[in-house]
C-alpha cells in the first residue's frame, strides 16, 4: 500500500454540499503534488481528510496503511503532531511570539525530551533560513518570512509529509518563489513528501505531479513535464 | 503537554490582553475583599466584646429585668421594673440560696457632672460597697464607700480615671466636691485606668451608693441589674438555677417563658454575643458571595468571547498537535490563574482595608480593639477563588476544546 491511499472518498456536509465524489489516488513517499482546482472543487476539504483534520462520509483513506478510525482522538493528536506538517495561506503563527516560539510549539505537545527543544528549533529555523529573525516577534515579519516561520514549525517535530494550503496566496511573487524554492528544496534535499493546494498553474508547476479538481471529482492525474525551478538567489 | 507549559501557555495567553483581564478580575477582588473585611471585623468584633465580659470574671452572674433576648432583632424591655430591694434582700439571705459571695444591685444613668467650671456628662453607677470587690478594682488614691455610706444615703463618689482627668486635671480630686446633677458629692477616691468592663468603660464612670442614686438622681426603686459573685466556678450554673426559682417563687411565676427577669453568666453571654456575631458574619459573607457569583460569570463571559476570538489559534493548536485536554487545561487554567490573582490581590486590600478599619475603630469604640488578620478567612478566600475560576472556566474551556481544527484553515 502506498504511503498515502485514498479510495473512492466521498464527503456530503449536511447542507446538502457534495463536496468530494469518488476521489481515488495514492501518492508516495517523498513525492511532491500539487492538488489544483478552483475554488469549491472540494480541494481543501481532500485536504483535510488526508491530514485527518476530517473524515469523509464514504470511502476509504489510509495513511501509512492505517485509517482515522483505527486511532483514539488523543492518538490522531499525535499522528499529526509528529508525522504531518501543515503550512496555511493565512500562516496562523501566534503574532505576539516570537518566531523561536511559534516554531517551537508543536515540540510543547509532543513526547519529545525538553532538552532537545531548543536544537530542534534552531535546526528548523535554519532550515528555511530564517536565523537571523530567530528572535523577532511573528508579526513585525514580512509576509514570505512569516511563510518561512510557518513551515520551519510544519518540520521541527521531523513531519514525514507536509500539507500546504495555497501557501502562496496571500503573498508577492517574489516572497512567493521564496516559499516554493523552500518547498522545493525540503523535497528534494530532505526527502519530505509535500501535498500542495494551489490554484495558480504556475505554482503548481514546482511540483513532480499535478491533480486536478473539479466538482469534487479529479478531472486529470498527471506528471509534470518541464518542471519548474525557483531561483536559487532568493534565499538568504 | 506538562503542567509548566500549559501554565506558561495560559500566562501568556493572558499577558496579550492585560487590561481586560485585570478589568475581569474586579469582580473577584471585590468579592474575596469583602470576605476578608467581614471576616476580620467580625472576628476583632468578637474578640473585643468577649474579653469585656471576661473582665467581670467567671464567677459572676448578671441579673437583669425583662425577658431574655433571643437574637439580634429582640430587645430586652430596658425598662421593666423587675428587680426591686426585696429581690436583693433574698438573694442575700444564704438560707434562700448558697454559694454567693458578694452582690450588688446596679443602677445606672447618664448625666452631667461639674467640678467649678470644668462640667462633663459621666455614667454614674449606683452599687453596694461590694462593687469594687465584684470588679476587683480598688482606687489608686482615697478609698471607697463604706456599708454605712449605702444605708446612710451619703453624697459620696468614687470616680473613674478619665472623669478624673476631665474634672480635675492633674490636680488632687480626693477631698473636693463635686456636682452630679446639680446634686453636691464629696470625692471618696479615684479608680485606676480600667477601660472597658462589661458593658462600661470604668475610666468614664462615677460610682455612688446605689441608694443614694436612687433617691436622689433617679428616683425610683428598682435596679437595672444585681451582679452576683458565686463562692465557687463549678457551681454557677446550679446557683443560676436556684436563683432563677426564687425569683420566680418571689415574682408568682409559673410558667418560665413568662419570666419577667433572666439571669446570664459569663459562658452564657459568650455564646450569645458569638450567636450575634456569627450570625451577622454569616449575613454579611452571603452578601460577598453573590458579588463572587456575579465576579465569577464576568469571568465565564470574558473567556467566551476569549475563546472565540482565539479559534484559529486553538484550532492550529489542534492540528500542530494539541489534544483536547492540552486545550482544555490551557483555558481552565487562564481563568483559574485570573480568579486566583484576583483572589490574593482580594487578600491583600481586604488585609489593609480592616487594618485600616481596625486603627478608627481603636480611636472610636475602643481602645480595646485589636487587629486580625483571619488566616482561616484568607485560605478561604484561595480556596473560593479558585473554585470560582474552576467552574466559571469549565464551560468556556470545554467550548474551546471541542473547536474543529478545520476552522483554523478556513482563511477569512
Amino acid at each position: 500500500m502506498a504511503f498515502i491511499e485514498a479510495k473512492n472518498l466521498e464527503k456530503n456536509y449536511p447542507d446538502g454540499t457534495q463536496a468530494l465524489q469518488g476521489i481515488s489516488l495514492s501518492i508516495n513517499k517523498g513525492e511532491f503534488t500539487a492538488i489544483m482546482g478552483p475554488s469549491g472543487s472540494g480541494k481543501s476539504t481532500l485536504l483535510h481528510i488526508l491530514g485527518f483534520l476530517d473524515i469523509q462520509t464514504k470511502g476509504e483513506y489510509h495513511f501509512e496503511g492505517k485509517t482515522i478510525s483505527d486511532y483514539k482522538t488523543d492518538e490522531i493528536a499525535r499522528v499529526r503532531n509528529e508525522k504531518m506538517g501543515f503550512i496555511f495561506q493565512a500562516f496562523n503563527l501566534l503574532p505576539k511570539s516570537t518566531v523561536f516560539e511559534n516554531v517551537q510549539l508543536p515540540l510543547l505537545y509532543s513526547g519529545v525530551k525538553e532538552s532537545l527543544w531548543r536544537e530542534m528549533t534552531i535546526k528548523a529555523i535554519e532550515a528555511v533560513g530564517l536565523s537571523h529573525r530567530i528572535n523577532h516577534e511573528s508579526s513585525k515579519l514580512s509576509g514570505g518570512e512569516k511563510q518561512r516561520a510557518a513551515i520551519a514549525r510544519a518540520l521541527v517535530n521531523n513531519a514525514e509529509v507536509i500539507f500546504a494550503d495555497e501557501p502562496t496566496g496571500n503573498l508577492d511573487s517574489k516572497s512567493g518563489q521564496m516559499i516554493m524554492k523552500t518547498i522545493q528544496k525540503l523535497n528534494e534535499e530532505k526527502g519530505y513528501t509535500v501535498i500542495l493546494i494551489t490554484h495558480e498553474t504556475y505554482t503548481a508547476e514546482h511540483a513532480q505531479r499535478i491533480i486536478r479538481l473539479r466538482d469534487g471529482k479529479i478531472e486529470s492525474d498527471e506528471l509534470v513535464n518541464g518542471r519548474r525551478r525557483a531561483g536559487d538567489n532568493f534565499i538568504k | 503537554m506538562i503542567l509548566k507549559h500549559s501554565f506558561t501557555t495560559a500566562l501568556k495567553g493572558l499577558k496579550n490582553h492585560q487590561s481586560r483581564s485585570i478589568l475581569t478580575i474586579l469582580g473577584i477582588v471585590i468579592g474575596i475583599t469583602a470576605i476578608i473585611l467581614v471576616m476580620s471585623i467580625g472576628q476583632g468584633a468578637q474578640d473585643l466584646i468577649l474579653q469585656q465580659i471576661k473582665g467581670l470574671g467567671s464567677q459572676t452572674i448578671i441579673i437583669e429585668p425583662g425577658r431574655e433576648p433571643e437574637g439580634p432583632s429582640s430587645f430586652t424591655e430596658i425598662f421593666t421594673d423587675s428587680l426591686k430591694q426585696k429581690d436583693v434582700d433574698m438573694l442575700k439571705n444564704p438560707e434562700r440560696i448558697q454559694g454567693i459571695k458578694n452582690l450588688t444591685p446596679i443602677v445606672v444613668q447618664i448625666v452631667n457632672t461639674a467640678y467649678e467650671n470644668n462640667t462633663t456628662r459621666a455614667t454614674v453607677l449606683g452599687a453596694s460597697e461590694l462593687l469594687a470587690e465584684i470588679l476587683e478594682i480598688y482606687p489608686l488614691q482615697g478609698t471607697t464607700f463604706s456599708e454605712d455610706d449605702v444605708k446612710q444615703r451619703a453624697n459620696v463618689a468614687v470616680l473613674g480615671s478619665e472623669i478624673k482627668r476631665k474634672l480635675f486635671g492633674p490636680s488632687d480630686a480626693v477631698g473636693e466636691k463635686i456636682k452630679i446633677k446639680g446634686k453636691t458629692f464629696r470625692v471618696l477616691g479615684v479608680l485606676p485606668p480600667k477601660g472597658q468592663v462589661s458593658l462600661f468603660n470604668v475610666d468614664e464612670t462615677i460610682t455612688i451608693p446605689y441608694t443614694t442614686a436612687q433617691q436622689y438622681l433617679i428616683g425610683t426603686n428598682f435596679f437595672n441589674s444585681i451582679i452576683v459573685q458565686v463562692e465557687n466556678e463549678k457551681e454557677i450554673d446550679s446557683i443560676k438555677n436556684n436563683i432563677e426559682q426564687a425569683l420566680r417563687e418571689s415574682h408568682n411565676i409559673q410558667d418560665p417563658s413568662k419570666d419577667d427577669f433572666h439571669a446570664m453568666t459569663q459562658a452564657d453571654v459568650a455564646s450569645r454575643v458569638s450567636n450575634v456575631t456569627g450570625i451577622l458574619t454569616v449575613l454579611l459573607l452571603s452578601v460577598a458571595a453573590i458579588s463572587l457569583v456575579v465576579g465569577g460569570i464576568g469571568i465565564m463571559n470574558i473567556m467566551l468571547v476569549s475563546v472565540f476570538e482565539r479559534t484559529r489559534e486553538i484550532g492550529l493548536r489542534k492540528s500542530i498537535g494539541a489534544t483536547e485536554k492540552d486545550i482544555l487545561v490551557q483555558f481552565l487554567l487562564e481563568s483559574i490563574i485570573l480568579t486566583v490573582i484576583g483572589g490574593i490581590a482580594g487578600i491583600i486590600l481586604g488585609a489593609l482595608l480592616s487594618f485600616a478599619t481596625s486603627l478608627i475603630l481603636t480611636k472610636v469604640v475602643s481602645s480595646g480593639w485589636v487587629f486580625v488578620f483571619p488566616v482561616s478567612a484568607a485560605l478561604l478566600g484561595i480556596g473560593v477563588a479558585t473554585m470560582v475560576g474552576l467552574i466559571f472556566g469549565l464551560y468556556p474551556a470545554r467550548q474551546a476544546s471541542l473547536k474543529s481544527p478545520i476552522e483554523a484553515l478556513r482563511y477569512e
